[in-house]
């Protein structure tokens, strides 16, 4: 194997895909990036058995050919290379070295075969479809903070995925709970994906892919089994397990009664909180809510700081309440509000409350008070 | 000079040689006697001497307790260290220098249990105990003269001869106007002591002391002190703590006012808990997941009940198994929230101690919870299990119920294994297990 590449996409190609290697490994190959030159193309594979990333670049190859090579060695040698260099790759098969040249610079890698880089098998995708990169985008970033770090209910660890109706009209929703707080986002269902199986996406999958979408510029190819998914856009393939689990009947948990309704500038809300929050102590992160008709006391005391309050103006008429909430949780839930109001439905001190984004409707928050 | 006879508590006046009350020789004298108020006591080889205590045979045996764990000496009593037997020495050592010593097996549940009423004890004369260990601990007397009627260095030797009458056991005592005086105090006329360090002598009482008994100086700082000549404390008298900062760092300063006697460390009662346990030492060894599963629930109400005491709450959960080659495996979960329910301690725990039960026969089986919290942040409800705020409420209504009609008033089922004896409920005293609240490392 041997072609030329210039630095800058040989770099942005690696910084796609290197993140998927585990910095510490036990087996030597999962370590190594796979890189495959073919007729004007070099293909970059990194996998972690779970989850695996194809980016292909174009190159000038000379001589097509494979092998593997550890991943942050080599991702640290080109990011050190000067900007604008062209870098020569070439691979010595009898010696498993790969030489890396460019300008002065050389490098020597050691090689794994090719033959020994897992392959992820994808098997059947029956359901396929095409979804905006925007709307993917909008679908992860609203609901992935509420990602549960909780091993043992495994099956919260990630993004459900599933079709559902509301109010009738066929929906794609994106489902992520911590059973603190509960995140829900929604985009018309694109075709292809009715009758599909609600499936819940890992979280470094997620993460993956909202680093890999960013750039994107064509739609996103989706297609998945009850295992797998494979999200194709760009030159971009990444493909990945599912995480094999029930997700909660999340539904239930969606307030419907809540009759008192709260509506409060969204961006003066969150400052507000913000500051207050800073006296809340480290584990609790506890800040009060007082709700009298027409304004909010926000509070926060902690025994060895002090205290700090805070009132702002909102619209409200439900009458004398007192409420708390984890700061962090509502600064997470009021970051993703685009519109200029948050509607809060609440209905007592310890009852989940309903968050809602008056410039999105396709969003839904619901959030477990604190005992203040 | 004031005085008062150590065995029947008499006040001594003159320099008579033995108590006219009683003809004891054990009379102590100090012109501050009556002046200072922080003691260290010190339980005088105290794991021998519970082992005696239990068994007059071994009365004039030497005693050497230890072996099994890591095969050195725990403990060993006065007879045994006659032979030049220290503890800390390996078995074979030990036993070289005093072959026709009687080993005993350590049985720390009855240490703990005789820890105990010597501290409640000390709790009974002031508030301010701060126990260093099983068998040692500080004590600040200062202002308790008025409440007691009487002044510490009494209530310091009425407490030795109630202990060594009730308890069966012999202290050593360290009064002194602070902790490092006092601590080297103890040390001084063990066993059953009882020395003064009063203000006026500390200089020439340190003076000619090693300067390794100074806290924080070990073989490192030891070694460089003797490399510049200082090997007693006398040498550091006097220095400029500037001068002896520059040239040990920041321990220099310590140096310079402990070399004095001056020690402003204050006796702290209670250091913040790190964790909170609950363990226990099989009599036999055990190997079924059913049997250690009956002892782990009550280990778990057993630790919930001192969170809720204690007013904390724990966000991990550790499974502690040692196995009968004295192995110790630990297993640990961490919950998303605190908590100091019995019920999710036990649950978290559970899958735990399952995956462990492959065979091997264990000793011991413990559990606890660290990353500790308030209570108030412990098991907030949770969306996606209403079952939680049940589970919860059901287990304060028994904790109710039992602080009305005690700990038997209610037992789950889980807690009596199969096929096993069944073993009295978590809570009830149970010889063999001991309750542990591990300080934090900065206990010295």
């Amino acid at each position: 194997m041997k072609l030329r590449i210039e630095r800058a996409a040989l770099l942005a190609s690696l910084g796609h895909v290197q993140s998927v290697v585990e910095r510490r490994n036990t087996i030597p190959i999962l370590s190594n990036v796979q890189i495959e030159a073919s007729e004007a193309m070099l293909a970059l594979t990194a996998t972690d058995l779970d989850l695996a990333v194809v980016d292909k670049i174009m190159a000038t190859v000379e001589r097509p050919g494979a092998t593997t090579v550890p991943a942050h060695t080599f991702y640290d040698i080109v990011r050190k290379l000067p900007d604008g260099a062209e870098i020569e790759l070439t691979y010595d098969q009898a010696q498993r070295r790969l030489a890396i040249r460019a300008g002065r610079s050389s490098f020597q890698l050691s090689c794994l075969p090719k033959e020994d880089f897992p392959v992820m098998a994808t098997g059947d995708l029956p359901h396929q479809f095409s979804l905006g990169a925007e709307a993917l985008k909008r679908l992860i970033d609203k609901t992935r903070f509420a990602i549960s770090t909780e091993e043992t209910r495994y099956y919260l660890n990630g993004i459900y995925l599933h079709a559902a109706a509301t109010a009738g009209v066929p929906m794609l929703r994106a489902v992520a709970t911590d059973g603190h707080r509960l995140a829900r986002s929604e985009t018309p269902l694109p075709s292809g994906a009715a009758g599909m199986t609600g499936v819940i996406i890992p979280r470094k999958t997620v993460n993956e892919l909202r680093k890999l979408v960013d750039g994107a510029e064509t739609d996103v190819a989706i297609a998945l089994s009850d295992t797998k998914i494979r999200f194709t856009f760009d030159q971009v393939v990444l493909v990945s397990k599912l995480i094999d689990g029930t997700f909660p009947d999340y539904e239930r948990v969606i307030p419907q009664g809540n009759d008192k309704q709260l509506e409060v500038d969204a961006k003066s809300f969150a400052q507000a909180v913000d500051r207050v929050a800073t006296i809340s102590t480290e584990k609790s992160r506890a800040v009060k809510m007082a709700l009298d008709n027409g304004r909010i006391t926000l509070s926060a005391t902690s025994p060895d700081q002090g205290s700090a309050i805070e009132e702002l103006t909102a619209s409200y008429a439900g009458g004398g309440l007192e409420i708390g909430f984890n700061s962090k949780y509502l600064l997470d839930i009021t970051g993703q509000i685009e519109g200029d109001t948050a509607q809060f439905r609440l209905a007592d001190a310890a009852s989940p409350t309903l968050v809602r984004d008056a410039g999105d409707e396709s969003a839904l928050y619901v959030l477990m008070p604190m005992r203040v | 000079m004031t005085g008062f006879c150590r065995d029947c508590l008499t006040d001594v006046d003159g320099a008579a040689g033995r108590c006219p009350a009683c003809g004891s020789p054990r009379l102590l004298r100090h012109p501050e006697l009556d002046d200072l108020s922080i003691a260290h006591i010190d339980c005088d080889a105290f794991y021998a001497t519970v082992e005696k205590r239990d068994d007059p045979g071994l009365a004039d045996k030497p005693v050497i307790v230890g072996g099994g764990r890591r095969g050195v000496v725990s403990t060993c009593c006065y007879i045994a260290r006659m032979s030049g037997v220290r503890s800390a020495m390996p078995m074979f050592k030990a036993l070289a220098l005093c072959p026709q010593a009687v080993v005993i097996r350590p049985n720390m549940a009855k240490y703990v249990e005789v820890s105990r009423l010597v501290q409640a004890r000390m709790r009974a004369m002031t508030p301010l105990v701060e126990p260093l260990s099983l068998d040692e601990a500080f004590l600040d007397l200062g202002g308790t003269a008025r409440l007691h009627q009487a002044s510490p260095a009494r209530m310091l030797a009425r407490l030795a001869r109630d202990v060594e009458r009730e308890i069966g056991i012999t202290v050593s005592i360290g009064l002194a106007p602070n902790k490092f005086l006092a601590k080297l105090g103890s040390e001084i006329d063990k066993p059953r002591g009882f020395t003064v360090i009063g203000r006026a002598e500390v200089r020439t009482f340190l003076a000619d002391r090693p300067v390794s008994e100074i806290w924080g100086v070990g073989k490192v700082l030891r070694e460089k002190l003797a490399a510049d000549g200082i090997t007693r404390i006398g040498q550091l008298q006097d220095r400029d703590p500037l001068q002896l900062m520059a040239r040990y760092g920041a321990i220099g300063d310590r140096l310079a006012r402990f070399s004095i006697g001056e020690d402003d460390r204050r006796v702290q009662p209670e250091r913040e808990a790190k964790n909170v346990s609950s363990e226990t030492t099989f009599d036999e060894d055990i190997a079924e997941f059913d049997r250690l599963k009956a002892i782990l629930w009550r280990q778990a109400e057993n630790v919930a009940r001192r969170l809720k005491k204690a007013d904390l709450s724990g966000t991990t959960v550790t499974l502690k198994l040692k196995s009968a080659d004295f192995r110790i495996r630990s297993r640990a979960a961490t919950l998303p929230d605190p908590t100091q329910l019995a019920e999710t301690i036990y649950r978290t725990a559970l899958p735990l101690l399952k995956v462990e039960c492959d065979g091997t026969r264990y000793r011991l089986l413990g559990v606890g919870v660290s990353n500790l919290a308030p209570a108030d942040l412990a098991d907030p409800p949770n969306l996606l299990d209403p079952e939680m705020g049940r589970r919860a409420a059901a287990e304060r209504a028994i904790d109710a119920v039992r602080a009305k009609f005690g700990d038997a008033a209610i037992l789950k089922g889980r807690g009596f294994s199969s096929g096993g004896r069944a073993k009295p409920p978590a809570g009830s005293s149970s010889p063999s297990s001991h309750n542990r609240r591990n300080p934090g490392p900065d206990r010295r």
